[in-house]
């Protein structure tokens, strides 16, 4: 299946993407702002998501709360999110309700900065502490979160601190942050802007134009620090973790080439032969046959900048130390790196790569979101359409080589949770 | 600059919407086929619903047998042992998911319209000729302890479970999780695995639905070959018997020292899926909790920034699920998130919502009523649902016109009859230090007191 798209830019700089489907009456917009946790100064950590809640507090002409409850009494839903290096901000609505959302998203693009207060700062800085205690210290394991990228990553890389904050960095944040954050960041230069769904191409074109098109350009954003890394760890990285946990659980990450590279293709196909479902390599060893574990997976963060890190993530059975998991872990890697991947092992995860994407192309928020994402990263939301056949191009020999060069003892990191009391 | 427009642009002219239009028969084996033919993409998804397979239909001594036996399915049959089905499966690019709920055994899988016939042909045999080896039994047993130990540290888990235990009274089955407990669990046999499986998973209690790329032909000729020849069992028909667990007001609190936060569940028995006041029901409660933009959301998130996210819900079930608002907030707030929450509760059975707050909430309602059909898996979820609560066959070609139908003083007159300020449970997971002498003026007499670690095995 392919995925139309139509791309064009603004002259104050905003990129734009369309992408029609006619199935149902439903339209998605979605916007990208290039900039997430790792642009955060010090002593402000947390911030970029901090900001993302006052982006839903209102901007000029739309009052407190008013943003949520338009696009809801529209029959909408939104969201936003933050990352490490992008922040979005998504709608999908009835598709005669478009021009509400472009309305709304170039309200708070052009004009934020009048609605914004320190009681609605106050606020807003409650809750996400909340989600913080809520999502971090109050989950069992949930200070993986941090603690795995401030492994991965050096003191002086961007994505090494913690991305919801503590909680000293979110008291310090005033309103003179938000406005140098929103003026240096919040540009329709560092933004894209994506339409799928059910809309006309003139008539959407025409209504970005009226919305977005008078917004000024930003005076350009300070680089962000360094990502460039050496290929590998160097050596094998380690962090014990006494926690209020029931048992014991690892995750051991890869440094890997980042995102989009030819090579990171097959390092996504070799973190599905060994952790993607239950035929996959780590669950049919450590939990079927050896029963050592009660889950085990492997996913990649999707990294563009520099690097990326490729993560197994195993939960040891009750009366399994973390040692053994370890251990019995540590066996199937090894064993891959010894030994290579099978063809049938390929094509098993080939398949389900294949209908993965088909499944999530039906929604036109899914769509929106993986457009904005190549449009953001690399200037070509068509990409999105080149997915299928970058993964299907891997090899058995390329994935066996993907394992060879990363995957070996010099190059890991393991985080490793055990139960306080010893259990 | 200068802004164009200052108030929100109107809304052009609305595109219609249909559900998509399903057909329904009953073949040979006297299973029910649901056919929905759908054009988008190159997808069909398959869910096979076992009527008398759910966790309501687990024998008083055996709870958690239905889940354990959905699961055990994917372990293996005559054609190919449980690693050997997983990768035939994922082979195909799908994956075989099986689970009971509360009301049914569900097993459901995604799969590109070549691959069907496959897929279904090794359906076949999970469905019918299934292994049931030991080994994987026991695995699958030490598998549901690990869970339910991760349950028991984890605050959210606790704090359901624990709503469900003050909720019900002893014998309701809904007091312990529709997996059942590590103790009940442990009790099960292989023997009870496979009885289940022969009396519980009859061609006429199931109901077969395909959503996707294919035609009603097609459905009809792969559903006559998955039945065909299949004898019918002999099922137990168990009917659930709810009662509460108190007449009145109660707090517990699942005490877990130096927890970062108090995960707080405020609430009471609700009523069956199929009662009458469905619709008024449904927007009463997205006006209180149901959306971002309920009262109980604004109220405590966005005027007191006491928590992260704040919902009331009810649990629909064939019996009556529980009716619940849910919320975590920080320790020295508790008390006073409690009183908001009641005073909320309160307000909505005491005057009429406002016509335009009921707007909002019921043009919510009937304009996502589109977005939540986007996948196939989300259409054969719905017919799902559909079959299993017996909803009429208009259901889905009403649902719009009923929620805009509900007026605010059939808003108001759901919440007198069924939000029951008298019956209301409070369960709080969290420090007790910081917390037992808050909750005090909650308890009309005293605070039941559990630790977290004894929740699993609580009475």
């Amino acid at each position: 299946m392919n995925v139309p798209v139509e791309t064009y830019r603004l002259p104050n700089g905003l990129s734009v993407t369309l992408s029609e489907d006619h199935t149902a009456p439903i339209v998605a917009v979605n916007l990208w702002y290039h900039v997430g946790s790792g642009n955060e100064r010090a002593g402000r950590t947390g911030f970029a998501h901090l900001f993302e809640h006052m982006l839903f507090q209102g901007s000029e002409h739309v009052g407190v709360n008013q943003h949520f409850e338009l696009v809801q009494r529209a029959g909408g839903t939104l969201n936003g999110s933050t990352w490490l290096d992008r922040t979005n901000y998504f709608e999908t609505l009835p598709s005669h309700y478009l021009s509400l959302a472009l309305w709304l998203e170039a309200d708070r693009m052009g004009y934020l900065l009048p609605a914004m207060t320190q009681e609605k700062l106050d606020t807003q800085r409650d809750v996400v502490k909340n989600e913080r205690r809520w999502t971090v210290d109050n989950q069992p394991y949930g200070t993986w979160w941090e603690r795995l990228p401030a492994l991965v990553f050096p003191e002086s890389h961007p994505f090494h601190h913690s991305l919801i904050g503590s909680m000293s960095d979110l008291d310090a944040a005033s309103l003179e942050d938000i406005a140098g954050f929103f003026r240096t960041y919040y540009t329709p230069d560092n933004a894209v802007l994506t339409i799928a769904g059910d809309f006309d191409p003139p008539s959407a074109r025409a209504l970005i134009d009226e919305h977005f098109a008078h917004i000024p350009r930003g005076a350009g954003k300070p680089p962000l620090a360094s990502t460039t890394l050496p290929d590998t760890f160097g050596d094998w990285k380690r962090e014990v973790v006494p926690d209020d946990v029931p048992l014991p659980r690892l995750l051991l990450a890869f440094r890997t080439p980042p995102f989009g590279d030819d090579a990171w293709y097959a390092g996504s196909m070799c973190a599905a032969v060994l952790g993607l479902r239950r035929g996959s390599r780590l669950h049919r060893a450590l939990v079927r046959e050896r029963q050592v574990a009660s889950d085990a997976s492997a996913f990649t963060y999707d990294l563009t900048k520099g690097s990326d890190v490729l993560v197994v993530d195993a939960t040891a059975r009750p009366g399994v130390p973390a040692e053994q998991l370890e251990a019995e872990v540590v066996r199937e890697i090894d064993a891959l790196v010894a030994g290579g991947v099978r063809d049938e092992e390929v094509r098993r995860v080939a398949a389900m790569i294949e209908t993965d994407f088909a499944i999530a192309m039906q929604s036109a928020q899914e769509r929106a979101d993986r457009l904005s994402q190549f449009a953001t990263y690399f200037g070509d939301p068509a990409r999105l359409n080149e997915q299928p056949s970058r993964y299907a191009r891997v090899t058995a020999r390329d994935v066996s080589d993907f394992a060879r060069s990363h995957l070996h003892d010099r190059n890991r990191a393991s985080l490793v949770y055990v139960p306080r009391d010893g259990a | 600059m200068t802004r164009v427009s200052t108030v929100p642009p109107p809304a052009s002219a609305p595109r219609p919407y249909r559900f998509p239009v399903a057909q329904r028969s009953v073949i040979g084996s006297g299973t029910r086929l649901v056919v929905a033919p759908l054009t988008k993409a190159p997808l069909v998804s398959v869910s096979a619903v076992f009527h008398r397979g759910g966790a309501d239909h687990d024998p008083p001594d055996r709870e958690g047998l239905a889940e354990l036996t959905a699961l055990m399915l994917l372990e293996g049959n005559d054609a190919r042992d449980g690693a050997a089905l997983a990768d035939y499966f994922e082979s195909l690019g799908s994956s075989l998911a099986a689970a009971a709920d509360w009301d049914s055994a569900i097993m459901s899988f995604t799969v590109h319209p070549d691959r069907l016939d496959a897929a279904m042909r090794a359906f076949r045999e999970v469905l019918r000729a299934p292994a049931f080896p030991q080994r994987e039994l026991d695995r699958i047993k030490a598998e549901h302890h690990a869970d339910r130990m991760q349950a028991s540290a984890d605050p959210r888990s606790l704090a359901n479970d624990a709503f469900a235990w003050s909720c019900y009274g002893d014998n309701v089955r809904y007091r312990r999780p529709a997996a059942g407990t590590s103790a009940t669990v442990e009790s099960i046999t292989r023997e009870d695995v496979e009885s289940f499986w022969g009396a519980q998973y009859s061609p006429g209690d199931l109901t077969l639905i395909f959503a996707g790329a294919l035609d009603n032909a097609r459905a009809a000729a792969l559903a006559e070959e998955l039945t065909a020849g299949w004898v019918q069992g002999a099922p137990e028909s168990r009917t659930m018997l709810v009662t509460p667990r108190y007449r009145e007001p109660a707090v517990t609190l699942i005490e877990k020292p130096g927890a970062a936060q108090a995960e707080l569940r405020i609430g009471h028995m609700g009523v069956p899926r199929a009662h009458a006041g469905y619709f008024p029901l449904t927007v009463m409660n997205a006006v209180l909790g149901g959306l971002f933009s309920s009262r109980i959301n604004l109220n405590l998130r966005e005027r007191h920034g006491y928590t992260y996210g704040a919902s009331s819900g009810f649990d629909w079930r064939k019996a009556a699920g529980p009716w619940l608002v849910s919320t975590a907030v920080k320790t020295e707030v508790c008390a006073a998130a409690i009183r908001e929450v009641l005073g909320e509760i309160d307000r909505i059975r005491t005057a009429e919502v406002e016509k335009d707050e009921l707007d909002l909430a019921a043009q919510y309602l009937v304009g996502v009523f589109p977005l939540r059909f986007e996948t196939t898996a989300a259409v054969a979820g719905a017919l799902v649902s559909h079959s299993i609560f017996g909803l009429p066959p208009d259901y889905f070609d009403t649902y719009r016109e009923r929620v805009s139908a509900v007026t605010p003083g059939d808003a108001l007159r759901a919440a007198q009859d069924h939000l029951h300020r008298d019956q209301l449970q409070i369960v709080v997971v969290g420090d007790p230090a910081g917390l037992r002498a808050d909750l005090l003026p909650f308890a009309r007499g005293q605070i039941h007191s559990v630790p977290a670690s004894a929740v699993e095995s609580a009475p």
